[in-house]
């Protein structure tokens, strides 16, 4: 199934950045919900900004339009306010999409271990993100440190614990 | 040629360079010499020539030598020439390029052009003799002839002399400007405290002032007394000219368009940009049928009172609707208006929030602002 783009990625003006105030937040509000439909599709948590910029994201090639360097880094300026997007180094040249947020991410996975009667089993990290049992699961393929922040919103409601192992880190959930 | 020296062809302190030029001859009187293609360089105190294929051929003559100057015209397959008369060299000369020569006086000829401009720089120094304010060196002759009844002004006892002069003329000046300070500070009181006429005393004076400083008389506000007054009775006159044509036109006109149509009317005495703004600015709080609006763009616009701009938007709007977008070229033609004001009225209906805009490659487009009715 391909990815459905919005009404707005037909419409050449979204790819100018808007100088009225109020048609501007539209714009962005839809820029940004496009960005994470558009991850979560493609399971991209991690992206440079070359990468995103040269891409179909920010580009329609059958309407001749592309959305210039210094808006994009508006759009992803205003998905770091909203919580969804951290930066991976300082030159801003990187970052972390986050679709979901940590806590949802807990959630989805404290459900998989309970439907599948996993209480109370310990996990190596890798298992979680890579096993061949997760391999149809949402969290298949998350980026370590985002899994590990949503164990850690885990273990603060009680229902992990992050422990060492001898090759790395693991969790066991309650 | 006898009064050239060999020279290092660098300039001496207190010697500038004013002027200089490639593709130069120099010939003894009206012979041709070997010195055929040289950068001539004129400074303050010199006329040097250095030879561009051997720059370590340089001849200088002092500017004192110098008696007066001809220009010599081009012809056919011959450069312009400058012809330089001379005195005749002093007997303590250094030495150069000739011992004796039997012509007083050299040409230089401008294979490359640059003659006039050379001519005139060598003409002012040659009337300012800046050399003799700031002798550059031991070694420049000194004019012997006599030049009736100038003081030679030279070492350090010319300087001072000429720096008291200095100080002279700029005490003067200063206390010209004193009054003229003391004379604008009481006109200007007097207007802002509205008290009475300016003496006639006064603005003779003042009239005097400006002339000396080389201000016109500014006639046309003269009649008018002072500034403001003026426009007043400007912008009057400006409601009777622009009523019938803004009418013809919509309504509206740019401020460039009405100094066009308004200049022309009046044919001589010509309105300045200025006193058209000034004016304009004045229609509404004279309660006159036409006002002036200021974009945010900067762009002026002269409205009848009755206009409605933003009235104007929504039917823009519709325009643009039906056609999908639009470019301010686009419909400005549609539309029959100005592509300046076509442009105004997309710009505001953006900023209304009925449009928005699509700025590529391609131009700028103005298209139905869906992002706010399409959810």
């Amino acid at each position: 199934m391909s990815f459905a783009w919005p009404w707005q990625y037909s419409f050449p003006p979204f790819f100018t950045l808007q100088p009225n105030g109020d048609t501007r937040r539209k714009q962005l509000a839809a820029w940004c919900a496009l960005v994470l439909g558009y991850c979560r599709w493609q399971r991209l948590h991690a992206m440079t900004v070359r990468e995103a910029h040269d891409g179909p994201l920010f580009a329609n090639q059958r309407l001749q339009r592309k959305l210039p360097l210094e808006a994009v880094q508006v759009v992803l300026e205003e998905l770091r306010k909203q919580g969804n997007l951290e930066w991976l180094d300082k030159n801003k040249s990187s970052f972390l999409i986050m679709w979901k947020r940590p806590e949802e991410w807990g959630k989805l996975i404290y459900q998989w271990v309970s439907k599948n009667g996993l209480t109370n089993s310990v996990f190596t990290l890798y298992e979680l993100t890579s096993g061949d049992d997760t391999e149809n699961e949402e969290f298949h393929g998350l980026d370590e440190s985002m899994l590990l922040r949503a164990l850690q919103a885990l273990q603060q409601e009680h229902k992990a614990e992050i422990i060492t192992l001898d090759d790395g880190r693991g969790v066991k959930f309650f | 040629m006898d009064r050239f020296v060999w020279a290092s062809g660098l300039l001496e302190l207190e010697e500038t360079l004013v002027i200089q030029q490639r593709g130069v001859r120099v010939y003894d009187g009206e012979e041709k010499v070997r010195f055929d293609s040289g950068v001539l360089l004129l400074s303050t105190h010199r006329l040097l020539w250095r030879d561009q294929k051997n720059h370590e051929c340089c001849i200088a003559l002092p500017l004192s030598q110098i008696v007066f100057i001809e220009e010599q015209a081009a012809g056919i397959g011959k450069s312009a020439k400058i012809v330089v008369h001379l005195h005749p060299a002093s007997s303590n000369k250094e030495p150069g390029p000739f011992q004796s020569s039997k012509y007083s006086y050299i040409k230089l000829s401008f294979k490359e052009h640059g003659q006039i401009e050379f001519y005139r720089r060598l003409s002012e120094e040659i009337t300012q003799r800046r050399w003799e304010n700031v002798p550059a060196a031991q070694t420049i002759q000194v004019n012997k002839s006599p030049q009736a009844g100038r003081i030679r002004a030279v070492g350090i006892v010319g300087i001072e002399r000429k720096l008291e002069e200095k100080r002279k003329e700029t005490d003067k000046n200063i206390s010209e400007a004193k009054d003229m300070v003391e004379l604008s500070k009481s006109i200007a009181n007097k207007i802002k405290e509205k008290q009475g006429d300016i003496t006639e005393d006064e603005t003779i004076r003042f009239k005097s002032y400006l002339l000396s400083m080389g201000i016109a008389n500014p006639v046309t506000r003269e009649t008018y007394g002072s500034g403001t007054h003026y426009h007043m009775q400007l912008a009057k006159q400006l409601a009777g000219i622009l009523q019938t044509p803004l009418e013809e036109r919509g309504g509206i006109m740019s401020l460039t368009e009405v100094y066009c149509m308004v200049n022309r009317a009046r044919g001589l005495e010509l309105l300045s940009p200025e006193d058209l703004v000034n004016a304009c600015k004045m229609l509404e709080s004279l309660k006159l049928p036409l006002r002036l609006r200021i974009f945010d763009s900067g762009v002026m616009v002269i409205e009848l009172q009755s206009h409605n701009e933003e009235e104007m938007v929504a039917s823009a709007l519709e325009t643009v609707s039906e056609k999908g977008s639009l470019t301010a070229d686009e419909f400005a033609k549609l539309v029959g208006m100005s592509v300046l004001l076509a442009k105004e009225r997309l710009l505001l209906a953006e900023k209304m929030g009925h449009l928005c805009r699509d700025d590529s490659v391609e131009g700028l487009r103005f298209y139905p602002n869906l992002f706010m009715t399409q959810s």
